[in-house]
């Protein structure tokens, strides 16, 4: 079983577009091997959204919801007014701004409190409780590719780390369970903890990035990112015709750090189309753009698969 | 005033929108324009708005967090610390204390609570601060170093560092209204939340899809209705997608205060590091009625306030 993760240092540059389209290539070349019937149980592909405050995947996927549960994610101090003296000692030990002196008593900006407990060990009159937060909400659901892991972290909650690692982790039993050959996420913008959490255990990094000043810059964050950890890297350049010279600037600086260009699409607005009607784009059209993913889908096969291709020609033999 | 420009969703047009902004008003003739401009890149794992505004850097400050230094010769093992810290950043093994400078917060809490005072609080550097001028404008950005988890703490020093302490003061339009941009990163979660606190209004740009909506929604209920901020909407790319953003606003009642329409010469001069309202002039005196439709907004805002 290998983990790929979709990325992308900037936002909005075609994770989920990608990702929703590689889910469908996948699933179609993997079910269709022969050597290995499959049932419905035995999917060859499970699916997680880790971008978990702004979870786009199931938009295009139409999902029917099968369990949910709930986050807990970290504590927040709360202060009893009848206990508090207004000593003011726990605004002088909090580094968050998160407590400061009420109408009667001290209060805490939930906001802005890290859960640290600082305060909660220092109230000389044990007026400060913590109590752990009901963050979110994750969810296994059943899509026609593949069971798909995902997320809710509810409005201004922190963790969201914690809650990526939770939705990876239970995609990776999930294939462990069922055999799938592939975990297949999506991963957060940015360079952060999520990004970081979402990495963490992959198999290769897929960087989804737009020919544009801002990409460029932010395709050298993310790969030092994933360099960082270790984390082999492949390159899709999104929107690829919107500023070809750019689009070559991107191909040869993959080239001087040995990093692969498995393909480019074209921009279309049949993959707002898609969108809109809530189809992953190479279900939609067979166009250029769905020529294109295909030839990202062998380049991740290739680079990925490739050992157990190697042993199912074998098994054919 | 302070003007976070959020969205949600990524790759919307934020920066676009947040630099196109503070150059229409700082194009305003010498009588209208505000004395003091102020642009914060706040997308501190992706800081991209140094591309479009070219400024000269003259500062640059590292900034960290304060970490522990376990003091082996005062040190009793006693584990205190270890129990104490809710992030895991300190274990006690045996006679080894092992720290994990990366999950640690810097709370504090441990060397509070050490009872032989073994515990020293250094320096550990997640990210630079820079700061300098693009003409009129004062910019400054943070900026996390690659393989760091933690973006807040940047952005609470980039605000405390750069934002002039009287900035809400004076909304109407007066010279002595003090514009601060913050351009947020996208997302929901702790960063931009720390992007938009203290903020006067919070724009949001969006496009017209579902993708768009979806996180749209998540937006406005941090920004409206956790913190409790006045928002409206930027249609960028209008027309590419379906109704949903314009019946969503309208439901909830949240102004569209400007629409840019799906236009591939805007698209093209963005890859190449051009400003919109530079590609298109005629866009400049859209974004000064922007401007003032959100001073106007905010003003309102205040008034109910003091009422």
């Amino acid at each position: 079983m290998k983990q790929l993760v979709v990325l992308s240092g900037k936002g909005g540059t075609g994770k989920t577009t990608v990702t929703a389209a590689l889910a469908h290539l996948a699933f179609q070349d993997l079910s269709t091997d022969l050597a290995h019937p499959r049932t419905h149980d035995q999917r060859p592909l499970v699916l997680a959204d880790a971008d978990v405050d702004a979870a786009n995947l199931e938009l295009v996927l139409d999902p029917t919801r099968q369990e949910e549960h709930k986050f807990m994610g970290g504590q927040v101090a709360i202060i009893d007014p009848e206990k508090c003296t207004t000593c003011g000692i726990c605004a002088d030990v909090c580094r968050f701004e998160a407590a400061m002196p009420g109408d009667e008593a001290y209060r805490v900006d939930a906001l802005a409190c890290e859960g640290c407990a600082s305060c909660f060990y220092q109230c000389p009159e044990e007026a400060i409780r913590m109590e752990e937060q009901h963050a979110g909400m994750w969810f296994c659901s059943d899509t026609r590719f593949g069971p798909l892991f995902h997320a809710h972290l509810f409005a201004a909650q922190e963790n969201s780390g914690k809650l990526v690692t939770l939705v990876k982790q239970h995609a990776r039993l999930r294939a462990l369970d069922t055999g799938a050959a592939l975990v297949l996420v999506d991963g957060p913008p940015g360079i952060g903890c999520p990004v970081i959490s979402a990495s963490s255990g992959m198999d290769l990094a897929l960087h989804v990035v737009e020919p544009t000043v801002s990409g460029v810059h932010d395709l050298e964050r993310i790969m030092g990112t994933t360099d960082h950890f270790g984390i082999p890297s492949l390159v899709a350049i999104n929107k690829a015709d919107l500023n070809p010279a750019r689009a070559d600037d991107i191909a040869a600086f993959c080239a001087e750090r040995g990093v692969e260009v498995v393909g480019r699409i074209p921009y279309e607005d049949v993959v707002t189309k898609a969108m809109v009607q809530g189809h992953p784009v190479t279900e939609y059209t067979n166009g250029p753009v769905t020529e294109a993913l295909r030839d990202i889908w062998e380049g991740i096969k290739e680079r990925t698969l490739a050992d157990r291709t190697d042993a199912l020609e074998e098994v054919t033999r | 005033m302070k003007i976070a420009v959020a969205s949600g969703k990524g790759g919307t047009g934020k920066t676009t929108v947040a630099v196109s902004l503070l150059l229409s008003v700082a194009n305003l003739p010498d009588a209208e324009r505000p004395t003091q401009l102020t642009f914060l890149d706040c997308d501190v794992e992706a800081p991209n708005a140094h591309l479009f505004l070219h400024p000269e850097i003259n500062t640059r400050e590292t900034v960290g967090i304060q970490v522990p230094e376990i003091d082996a010769d005062t040190c009793t093992h006693c584990g205190t610390c270890a129990k104490v810290c809710v992030y895991h950043a300190i274990a006690v093994l045996g006679t080894q204390v092992l720290t994990f400078p990366q999950l640690c917060h810097g709370c504090g809490s441990c060397s509070l609570n050490c009872p032989t005072g073994a515990i020293n609080e250094v320096l550990n550097v997640i990210g630079t601060i820079e700061r300098g001028s693009a003409g009129p404008i004062e910019f400054a950005q943070g900026t996390m170093n690659v393989g760091e988890p933690m973006a807040v703490p940047i952005i609470s020093q980039l605000k405390q560092w750069t934002i002039p302490p009287d900035a809400s003061n004076g909304p109407g339009g007066t010279a002595n209204d003090r514009p601060v941009i913050l351009d947020a990163s996208p997302g929901t979660a702790c960063p931009v939340v720390e992007s938009m606190r203290g903020a006067d209004f919070v724009l949001m740009v969006t496009e017209p899809t579902p993708f768009g909506l979806h996180d749209l929604r998540l937006a406005v209920e941090v920004a409206r209705d956790e913190l409790g901020l006045p928002v409206g909407v930027v249609v960028n790319r209008d027309g590419v997608g379906d109704q949903g953003v314009d019946d969503y606003c309208q439901a909830e009642d949240i102004p569209i205060l400007m629409r840019i329409p799906l236009d591939r010469r805007i698209a093209e001069a963005y890859s190449d590091g051009e400003t919109l309202v530079e590609t298109l002039p005629e866009y400049r005196a859209q974004f000064k009625n922007l401007y003032a439709a959100i001073e106007r907004m905010v003003a309102d805002k205040k008034g109910k306030h003091a009422q």
